[in-house]
């Protein structure tokens, strides 16, 4: 989770303004894209391995980033090798790892309330006639709610695993919905209550 | 001196009467609210903040009707504060409020050092707001209320999901406000040193004076 990953730190890369990062990992990744070229992934690869040392932060860092993409990068390369070859396999999970490292290298190195007062500020200058304070509050409210529904998740999985309901997706589901909406309607009294306008 | 005063009040819902018959003005310091579950004592706090409009009559901050008035000046909070904190961030959330009073954010930044550094909680400042225990979100909670300087803070059940100890700190807090509160609390023993308590049964007040008769009177209601 994007909130969770940030590692505090004073590195040149921690300094560096969000809005400035989020421009260069988007032209970053686009390029990456554009430039078919494994030498080009190989040495973007690398380009990353350089940003996470000038960060400090250690392998395990980048293993936590990785870790939940595991099983769809080996789909992937699984994927290519009966579609391709081992080659054309290799690159194309190689070059997806890179990508998600370099967007990593942000989360790990902004807090998420810098990246979304960097939203904020970016959709003003763009334009008056955005509403970018409630657009930065949706995305605020968005990173809040992750945790909350997986708090949630837990709270109804154990109350559902102590009364000997196992693995019944549909089951866990429809408590996680009614509960969700139920905490966004709470949450939205308490924006209401706290609000003057 | 504020008040808030309620006249001829009246809640309905869906076609049910939750409130009805309300007439009183509230002035003392710290004010309780008992009664039991679904007696209409959330809907009658809710109505003091103007999260819950009235079907019939008004309510009065000092003669004003405005419920801009009442939004602004009376601060609210919840029973669960995971679903009051907004924010990922607790600066962030305690912000949230007064960027919507359009304060400069020096003045912001002040508030919030201040309230932290008198509740004791600056360390916080940084952290997540869901890697916080309990009682830590609550006064959090409460602090994003605070941070707005209202007049009123209208308390309901803050200390249900909190244990002893939290509980005890939470009202230690409050005990050192200068704003006027009014609480709904199932703990009659925090009812206990308060100004005046109301008894809410059947959507109207049963019985209204200090704690030590209301709250006698109250218990011997509850009898099963």
């Amino acid at each position: 989770m994007l909130s969770d990953l940030h590692v505090p730190g004073n590195s040149p890369v921690h300094r560096a303004r969000p809005g400035v990062k989020l421009a260069l990992l988007a032209v970053f990744c686009t390029a990456v894209f554009i430039l078919d070229d494994p030498l080009v992934t190989a040495m973007s690869g690398a380009l990353v391995a350089l940003g996470y040392a000038a960060a400090g932060l250690r392998p395990r860092h980048a293993w936590t980033s990785l870790r939940p993409a595991l099983w769809p990068l080996v789909i992937v390369f699984l994927a290519q090798l009966v579609l391709a070859d081992a080659g054309t396999a290799m690159f194309v999970t190689g070059r997806f790892a890179v990508l998600i490292l370099a967007a990593s290298l942000l989360t790990l190195t902004t807090r998420a309330v810098d990246l979304t007062d960097s939203l904020r500020v970016g959709l003003e200058r763009l334009s008056p006639r955005i509403p970018a304070d409630r657009i930065a509050l949706a995305v605020s409210l968005c990173l809040r709610f992750i945790p909350l529904v997986r708090t949630v998740l837990e709270d109804i999985r154990r109350a559902q695993w102590s009364r000997g309901l196992e693995r019944r997706p549909l089951a866990l589901l429809v408590p996680l919905i009614v509960r969700t909406l139920r905490t966004a309607d709470e949450m939205a009294e308490a924006i209401e209550a706290r609000s003057v306008e | 001196m504020s008040t808030l005063s309620l006249r001829n009040v009246e809640v309905e819902k869906d076609g049910i009467r939750i409130l009805s018959g309300l007439t009183l003005d509230l002035s003392e310091r710290r004010i309780g609210i008992v009664g039991r579950n679904g007696s209409g004592k959330s809907t009658f706090a809710r109505l003091l903040n103007g999260l819950e409009r009235p079907s019939a009559g008004q309510v009065l901050l000092d003669g004003d009707p405005e419920p801009r008035g009442l939004r602004r000046h009376v601060g609210f909070v919840f029973q669960n504060p995971d679903n009051q904190i907004v924010y990922p961030n607790v600066g962030e959330d305690l912000e949230f409020g007064l960027k919507n009073l359009r304060l400069p954010p020096e003045e912001r930044r002040d508030r919030i050092a201040t309230l932290l550094d008198t509740l004791q909680l600056s360390h916080l400042r940084d952290r997540l707001t869901h890697t916080l225990s309990g009682g830590e979100k609550q006064l959090i909670a409460l602090a994003g209320v605070l941070v707005m300087r209202p007049d009123w803070i209208v308390l309901d059940e803050p200390t249900t999901l909190l244990d002893l100890w939290n509980t005890r700190r939470f009202m230690r807090v409050l005990d050192g406000l200068e704003q006027r509160i009014v609480m709904v609390s199932h703990h009659l023993d925090l009812m206990q040193g308060l100004d005046r308590v109301l008894h809410i049964a059947d959507g109207t007040v049963a019985d209204d004076g200090p704690p030590a008769g209301v709250i006698a009177g109250y218990v011997a209601r509850s009898e099963c």
